[in-house]
């Protein structure tokens, strides 16, 4: 048996030699994590940049710099700041709260393959922005209310349904799809019933897009986003305990049920808002997170990398969709996402369950 | 040893991803009965589907319809151009869904197979599609060699992607990759739609799962291939009563699993295939009618399939009338009622059962 | 040998304010007329039990006698139907959950460790009840986890990841990480379950020099009565969610009583390698008697 180390001045370096190893393996655990981030941020950042110059009308480096500065022409004022910018800023914010919130919902599910699209979240989004659209012949801002409104509304039945003296992840989860296919029915329903030209409109909501984004509803997009962030932040340390299962969380003093339902809270309304805003954008919720989590591999929860990942999916996306047929036509970005987005998905099961993680 | 036991006192016994193999046989009378009811509702149900509807024709005129046909009259010819082949397809749909449902249970040893919510019916749908926009395909006959490719491919797809892994396809894994291959098909589906409007059309009615505006044709080139597929559950009963009782002692027991599953498999896409091509992708049915069918007949599966196939017509058709009445003058279709009334039951399902394995 | 308490075995619960826990203060667990049970079923009923200060104390009994849910009742994991848990008198349940956990530690049945994870993490995260809101790892965190793995001897697998460790090694981390939340109390629930033989000894060990070296209580339930026998202070014996012997398990095992909680006829000799009582099941084919 190795003689524990007591204490006192002339141990205190032995303390320290001990601690050495800790210290070490954290530091390189935070270094690849560190890595990570910045060679996302830097992509996203290339993203960002290509974004805004290649268009119907190309900007140089040195002409986008100026005019980000403010002493560019009046059209590339224009194109910039009325035009690529906000779509821009708009995809970079829906990237983060959906991948924020596919990641939370995976976590606290204990379910890699959880997320807001596959258990009736997004669905009941969709379901109530239809309605609006259809039936009630609503606007657009209306029908970004319905969509956040029938999200929560949907989130709270699956929550309550649910709940059997706690929520068990795969409860939430199997009673989530059952409340997808009800809601699925619900749009069929819906679509069915309206003319074609309103139906079609409403088809192209449900494929989700970026485009037509002002300013004034991206600052109120980010206000909320201010307010929740900052909020998944606090949590995260509880969510860190979760990771461990309920019993050595309660063991650890984090309060099981109420964190998740905190927790669960956060995840329902950063996919409630950014569906409200650009539809229900298929798959960025889904895969981020598995991807962030692969690329850094410490078993940390990888919140940051899973944002800029799913900002990287929805700038890529929107970018390649502007820019894949020729001539004016803009496609709308979630059939970039989604089609792109299937496969993966399907292959990413396949190798989450090969491993063992799959449920 | 077996001891017969009356099922009203032992309560549920649908118990985690293997069926209950301490169950119960159930007495021979009281599944006779029990099917005697079920075939009494059936008859029930094909009454009320031939009878109710925006027009009120008594059973009398309907009787004569089909017996003494006059097709001068008005109600005569509703009854034999509508209300006839709408039951006919309710009929076949229902019956294959409900065998389709017990074959996908028995198979996957786990009570949430459904081909709907496994994704067989999203394959189908999108190959239909697939079709349709790019194929310039609208019979029934057409419909079904690509639902069948589709029905096909994505119940190979789920089955291998939920069995990967440690444990197998359990409940939870299986309804993920069902979900999953659902969610991303349905994105496909919609990019195909997006651009052609007419597919679109075409599309949006018959997802809802209509039964209607059919004729009779397309069910009765339908006919042989559930028809098959009826013919394979004869043999798949005792398949499943050996491998309910887990892979290994189907095994000992002489069982050749490899023939159990394609037989299986086989069947369920023939079936699934043809319900899709008539009804459009109906989802629930193929989930409830075992349930329900359990309850009676305990976990014999030669006597669940023939329950299933008696129940799932009258569940389809139910629905179907339902449809007719509810939302006056129009009609909901029957796979959207289904739909509605199937989650709940979903839902009651996973609250109360303890799955285990998942 | 435990040190002697002048406390009865039954502690009164004291009235007022109990001062808040001193690092070196002895911390009693008390269960008063419990009755814990999941969805209307009562599995533990009217249970007492006063858990004896820096003692090791054996939890047993057949399967489905309560002892796991017994175990999961005084790790406030399952809320009581009846009764209470006392913490040095005061309710469990109305105590600050991080309070509580820098008292108590679990190890639960079979842990969860999230995919990739570190060993040095997740020993890690055995601070976090006495961290603050905005998390500060300071170097004492690092003495505290490393002393705690050092103990265990685990300090040699920092760097590794959870998956690639054998079953004894996981199980000694897991220990490492309830230790490193600096415990007065530690529970376990069935801790050398899935181990082998040898591994099971050296979890048990460790068990016995931290009860000795820092005075740690230690309650767990084990399944084995043998290695009950020869570690444990106190011997909890269960039946039917009833205690129906409690004590030195000198005291307490014997043929009756093993026969009443296990249905089992046994001899009990004495072990021969360290005298503490050892049952010899009868069976009914190899007797020679």
């Amino acid at each position: 048996m190795r003689p524990r180390p007591r204490t006192g001045a002339a141990n205190l370096t032995t303390e320290a030699e001990a601690a050495a190893p800790l210290v070490l393996a954290r530091f390189v655990r935070h270094r690849r994590e560190r890595r990570v981030v910045l060679v996302l941020a830097g992509l996203v950042l290339l993203v960002a940049a290509v974004s805004l110059m290649v268009g119907a009308y190309n900007l140089s480096v040195p002409d986008l710099l100026r005019t980000l500065v403010g002493q560019g022409a009046t059209s590339e004022n224009f194109i910039v700041f009325k035009l690529r910018l906000p779509r821009l800023t708009l995809a970079i914010l829906v990237g983060v709260a959906f991948a924020v919130s596919g990641a939370l919902f995976q976590t606290v599910l204990r379910n890699p393959l959880a997320s807001p699209d596959i258990i009736g979240v997004t669905g009941g989004a969709s379901a109530a922005a239809v309605f609006g659209m259809l039936v009630l012949g609503v606007g657009s801002v209306a029908t970004s209310f319905m969509a956040f409104g029938g999200a929560m509304v949907v989130a709270c039945a699956i929550y309550l349904l649910a709940w059997r003296g706690g929520v068990a992840g795969y409860r939430f989860v199997l009673i989530g799809v059952g409340v997808a296919f009800m809601v699925q029915g619900l749009l069929g329903y819906l679509l069915s019933r309206a003319d074609l030209r309103n139906a079609e409109d409403a088809l192209t909501w449900l494929v989700g897009s970026v485009s037509g984004a002002r300013w004034p509803e991206i600052a109120l997009l980010a206000a909320f986003l201010a307010v929740l962030l900052p909020g998944v932040a606090v949590l995260a340390g509880r969510m860190r305990m979760l990771q461990l299962g309920d019993d050595t969380a309660s063991a650890l003093g984090v309060r099981a049920e109420r964190s998740r339902l905190a927790l669960l809270v956060a995840a329902v309304a950063l996919a409630a808002l950014a569906t409200a805003f650009v539809g229900p954008l298929a798959f960025v919720a889904f895969v981020s997170a598995p991807i962030a989590r692969r690329l850094v591999a410490t078993g940390s929860l990888a919140l940051v990398p899973a944002a800029l990942i799913g900002v990287l999916i929805t700038t890529v996306a929107d970018f390649t969709a502007q820019h894949l047929l020729p001539g004016a036509l803009d496609l709308p970005a979630g059939i970039i996402t989604g089609a792109i987005g299937a496969p993966y998905l399907l292959w990413l099961l396949a190798t989450q369950n090969r491993i063992g993680k799959g449920a | 040893m077996l001891t017969s036991v009356d099922p009203g006192t032992t309560g549920a016994p649908a118990r985690g991803s293997a069926l209950p193999t301490e169950a119960v046989r159930m007495p021979r009378r009281r599944q006779l009965a029990g099917l005697l009811i079920a075939v009494a509702l059936l008859v029930l149900a094909i009454t009320a589907s031939l009878v109710v509807g925006s027009r009120e024709i008594p059973l009398g005129t309907v009787l004569d319809a089909l017996l003494h046909p006059d097709l001068s009259l008005t109600d005569h010819t509703v009854v034999l151009d509508l209300r006839v082949p709408r039951t006919a397809i309710g009929l076949l749909a229902g019956l294959a869904l409900g065998l389709a449902g017990a074959l996908m249970q028995g198979i996957t040893r786990n009570p949430l197979a459904d081909p709907g919510l496994l994704g067989v019916n999203a394959g189908a749908s999108l190959f239909v599609v697939a079709g349709i926009a790019w194929f310039g395909v609208s019979s029934a006959l057409g419909y079904v060699w690509f639902a069948f490719a589709g029905a096909f491919v994505a119940a190979v797809i789920v089955y291998v992607i939920g069995s990967l892994g440690r444990e197998g396809a359990t409940p939870v894994k299986l309804a993920l990759a069902g979900t999953a291959l659902t969610a991303s098909l349905t994105s496909l589906i919609t990019i195909v739609l997006l651009g052609d409007s007419a597919a679109f059309d075409k599309y949006r009615f018959w997802s809802a799962g209509s039964l209607v505006a059919r004729d009779l044709g397309s069910a009765l080139q339908l006919a042989p291939f559930i028809g098959v597929g009826v013919l394979l559950c004869l043999l798949a009963g005792r398949m499943l009563n050996a491998l309910a009782l887990g892979d290994d002692l189907a095994r000992g027991l002489g069982q050749n699993l490899v023939a159990a599953r394609i037989v299986c498999a086989v069947a369920v896409v023939l079936l699934c295939g043809s319900a899709t091509a008539l009804a459009g992708p109906i989802v629930f049915v193929g989930l409830a009618v075992p349930h329900i069918a359990r309850r009676f007949t305990g976990p014999d599966y030669r006597w669940i399939l023939l329950y299933s196939a008696v129940l799932g017509p009258v569940l389809l058709l139910a629905a179907d009338v339902l449809g007719r009445v509810i939302a006056p003058p129009g009609e909901i279709e029957a796979g959207l009622v289904v739909a509605f009334l199937g989650a709940p039951m979903l839902i009651a399902l996973v609250r109360r059962v303890k799955l285990a394995g998942l | 040998m435990p040190q002697p308490t002048d406390q009865p075995a039954t502690v009164a619960a004291t009235t007022g304010p109990v001062a808040a826990p001193a690092a070196s203060a002895r911390h009693e667990l008390t269960a008063n007329a419990l009755s814990l049970g999941y969805d209307g079923a009562r599995i533990v009923d009217g249970l007492d039990l006063a858990i004896e200060p820096g003692a090791i104390t054996v939890i047993v009994g057949a399967n489905a006698s309560g002892k796991s849910t017994l175990l999961r009742g005084l790790a406030r994991l399952l809320p009581p139907q009846a009764g209470t848990v006392t913490l040095d008198g005061r309710n469990i349940e109305s105590l600050p959950s991080k309070q509580v956990a820098t008292i108590v530690g679990l190890l639960p049945q079979q842990p969860v460790a999230p995919d990739g994870i570190g060993v040095a993490d997740l020993v890690g995260r055995g601070r976090y009840p006495h961290q603050g809101w905005f998390r500060h790892w300071s170097s004492t965190d690092d003495a505290i986890v490393a002393a705690a793995m050092a103990a265990t001897q685990t300090l040699e697998l920092a760097p590794r990841r959870m998956e690639e460790l054998s079953g004894g090694q996981r199980q000694r981390v897991w220990i490492a990480m309830a230790l490193a939340q600096k415990p007065d109390i530690l529970l376990l629930d069935e801790p050398t379950t899935f181990l082998d033989v040898t591994h099971q000894i050296e979890v048990l060990d460790l068990l016995h020099e931290l009860n000795h070296e820092q005075g740690t209580t230690v309650v767990m339930v084990l399944h084995d009565l043998n290695l009950a026998a020869r570690y444990a202070d106190r011997l909890v014996v269960m039946r039917a969610g009833r205690i129906i012997a409690e004590g030195p398990p000198a005291e307490v095992l014997t043929e009756a009583v093993v026969l009443e909680a296990f249905g089992l006829t046994a001899r009990i000799i004495a072990d021969p390698v360290c005298g503490s009582p050892m049952i010899v099941p009868v069976g009914r084919f190899h007797s020679t008697v």
